[in-house]
């Protein structure tokens, strides 16, 4: 239902995409996952119609996004990232002058708005003018007026970015039942744990091209088993090499020397044969853990550098932030 | 698959409505979109209301009391076709203003990825600013009649008079919309507009009679095309009209130049404005 091939577009000196492919199948729900200005926004707009590419093509329910954009609009549902939406109207007024515009009859619109109002939990909501909505409101709203007409394929450019973390649920619950409905679906965020649960497949894009793509279980075995995390008493440079035979990448170490962090092969009892080697090699351990491998780490993996900024915070943090890693090669 | 398919159909359905038909309610929809718009801000309607009450009953009686007409009458009897000049100018900007606010705000990018008639977004832009234009004309010429106007000519005179400014109106807006389309935001827009607009209307025959004007500002006046559809509705209206002793040939035809100005200037901004629309709007 979305299919693209090399599509490149540049804005001025900037390239926003460097030639990128997809393939979506009917029904399936595609994550387009990557960190700001990695250029997911620019292939939406791409295959919404709402930019030309300058290289590659696309066709979205069978028609070229270029040269057939119109029968590409009445078949398309587009929740864009920014406000579209006319803030001066009520829910009603909005879903109802979209449903107008899309060619429906003022009755059809008036009944699909209810229908979408009760559907999306806004239905006391309806009457009131937007300025007033919450921002899990309008999110939702923005969803409803991209359902107006049934369409076929559906755009979500980050669709929970903002929401707090009940709203998001909220957000993915009515997401997956788009899905049920077997709407075909391309969802951008920047969410790991997002793309991960709602996601069939997820492309990886970073500086406007596909790094990786598979499903969430094939890109995490892409970098191995688990990730472990060792905190020492005091630091130690022996750790490193004390830990090399069990690890399967580069060792993160934190500048005070007393964190490591590195992907690791799973194992039956794993931890305990880490704490013994590094007990033999008369280092003292204070803290060690195994996480099974989150897409942030298959982010990590696949470019060198963490998928989000890290969190400007105090030293008592628990984790070791990114920034304060240097990265030691075994 | 039949799911899709089904849907595919359900989709397209709604498309094989005839074309103008459409067309024509998007105008419709986006008018009435307008005019909610107003409805929540009244204050909006300001220029259209407050102002020509204000400019209309200040400039009687202040320019009323020093300005004498060559040829007698009264000057509220000579003022209220150039109130209606200067307010039917000044509020064309509204149509810059809200094309502007629409092309710079995310509601846009929704229009865009509808299978809609995207000129309506300008067409009716342009119909809601002519429905204000009559509420503008309505509030000139109530307070014309408070302040002593009187239509000298027959009802229907009088109301071809109106209709030839709001005419000249609704061809000025679609400049105003080019305006619109080409600035970076509405406050640019309603500057550059303000700049443009406000002294043509003030270097005409709107406010005082051309005579003693220096002779540059006078060869401008009487070949303004405010001065054009003022001198034509004073004419109509049967008011004092001093611009008729004018020998300029567009003071001496002024219906006809009024109507070429509205039609020219129609010609050349509304295929203007809908290139520039689409092409800000391209991608």
């Amino acid at each position: 239902m979305i299919q693209a091939e090399g599509l490149k577009k540049r804005y001025g000196e900037t390239v926003a995409l460097a030639g990128i492919d997809l393939d979506v199948p009917a029904g399936a729900i595609l994550g387009m996952l990557g960190p700001n200005g990695a250029g997911k926004t620019t292939a939406v707009r791409i295959l919404t119609t709402l930019a030309l590419p300058d290289g590659g093509h696309a066709r979205v329910a069978g028609f070229d996004v270029v040269t057939e954009a119109p029968q590409v609009r009445r078949n398309i549902g587009v929740t864009a990232q920014n406000a579209t939406l006319d803030e001066m109207l009520t829910g009603r007024q909005n879903l109802v002058m979209i449903g107008r515009l899309s060619g429906l009859h003022r009755a059809d619109a008036r009944n699909r708005a209810l229908s979408l109002l009760e559907q999306f939990d806004l239905a006391d909501a309806g009457d009131r003018v937007l300025k007033g909505y919450s921002g899990g409101m309008r999110r939702r709203l923005d969803l409803a007026a991209g359902l107006v007409t049934h369409p076929p394929v559906l755009f979500l450019d980050e669709p929970t970015t903002g929401l707090d973390p009940t709203s998001r649920v909220r957000m993915w619950g009515v997401i997956r039942e788009l899905a049920a409905d077997g709407v075909t679906l391309l969802l951008t965020t920047q969410y790991l744990d997002e793309a991960d649960e709602l996601a069939d497949r997820i492309v990886v894009v970073d500086h406007g091209r596909v790094i990786a793509a598979g499903t969430a279980p094939e890109l995490k075995t892409k970098i191995g088993g688990a990730r472990l995390e060792v905190t020492l008493n005091a630091p130690d440079p022996a750790a490193v090499g004390a830990l090399e035979p069990y690890v399967d990448g580069v060792i993160q170490v934190s500048h005070d020397g007393r964190r490591l962090r590195a992907p690791v092969r799973s194992g039956d009892g794993l931890a305990t044969t880490i704490v013994r080697a590094l007990d033999e090699a008369g280092i003292t351990v204070d803290d060690v853990a195994l996480h099974q491998p989150s897409l942030d780490d298959v982010f990590f993996a696949l470019t060198g550098h963490p998928m989000s900024e890290p969190a400007s915070g105090g030293e008592d943090g628990a984790e070791p932030s990114d920034a304060e890693l240097e990265v030691a090669l075994p | 698959m039949t799911v899709v398919a089904t849907r595919l159909a359900q989709a397209v359905a709604p498309s094989r409505r005839h074309r103008l038909v459409r067309q024509l309610s998007n105008v419709a929809v986006l008018t009435g979109r307008n005019l909610v718009h107003i409805s929540r801000e009244p204050l909006q309607l300001s220029d259209v209301t407050i102002q020509p009450v204000l400019f209309t009953a200040l400039f009687v009686y202040v320019f009323g009391a020093g300005v004498v007409l060559p040829h007698g009458g009264t000057y509220a009897s000579f003022a209220i076709a150039g109130m209606l000049a200067l307010n039917l100018t000044t509020s064309a900007m509204g149509t810059a203003v809200g094309l502007s606010d629409d092309l710079n705000g995310g509601i846009i990018d929704r229009f865009r990825s509808l299978p809609m008639w995207r000129p309506a977004v300008l067409v009716g832009r342009s119909v809601t600013d002519l429905l204000t234009a009559v509420i503008c004309t309505f509030f000139v010429c109530v307070t014309g009649l408070l302040v002593g106007w009187r239509p000298e000519g027959s009802v229907a005179s009088t109301i071809a008079g109106l209709a030839i400014f709001l005419f000249f109106s609704y061809s000025l807006s679609w400049g105003c919309a080019c305006l619109g389309i080409l600035s970076k935001g509405p406050e640019s827009a309603q500057g550059v507009g303000l700049v443009v607009l406000f002294p043509l209307a003030v270097v005409s025959n709107a406010l005082v009679p051309t005579a003693r004007m220096p002779t540059v500002l006078r060869a401008v006046a009487d070949w303004n095309p405010i001065s054009a559809v003022t001198a034509a509705c004073r004419q109509l209206f049967a008011n004092p009209n001093p611009s008729a002793t004018v020998h300029s040939w567009p003071m001496q035809h002024a219906i006809v130049t009024s109507l070429v100005w509205s039609f020219g200037l129609l010609a050349i901004f509304a295929p203007l404005a809908a290139h520039l629309f689409a092409r800000r709007t391209r991608g």
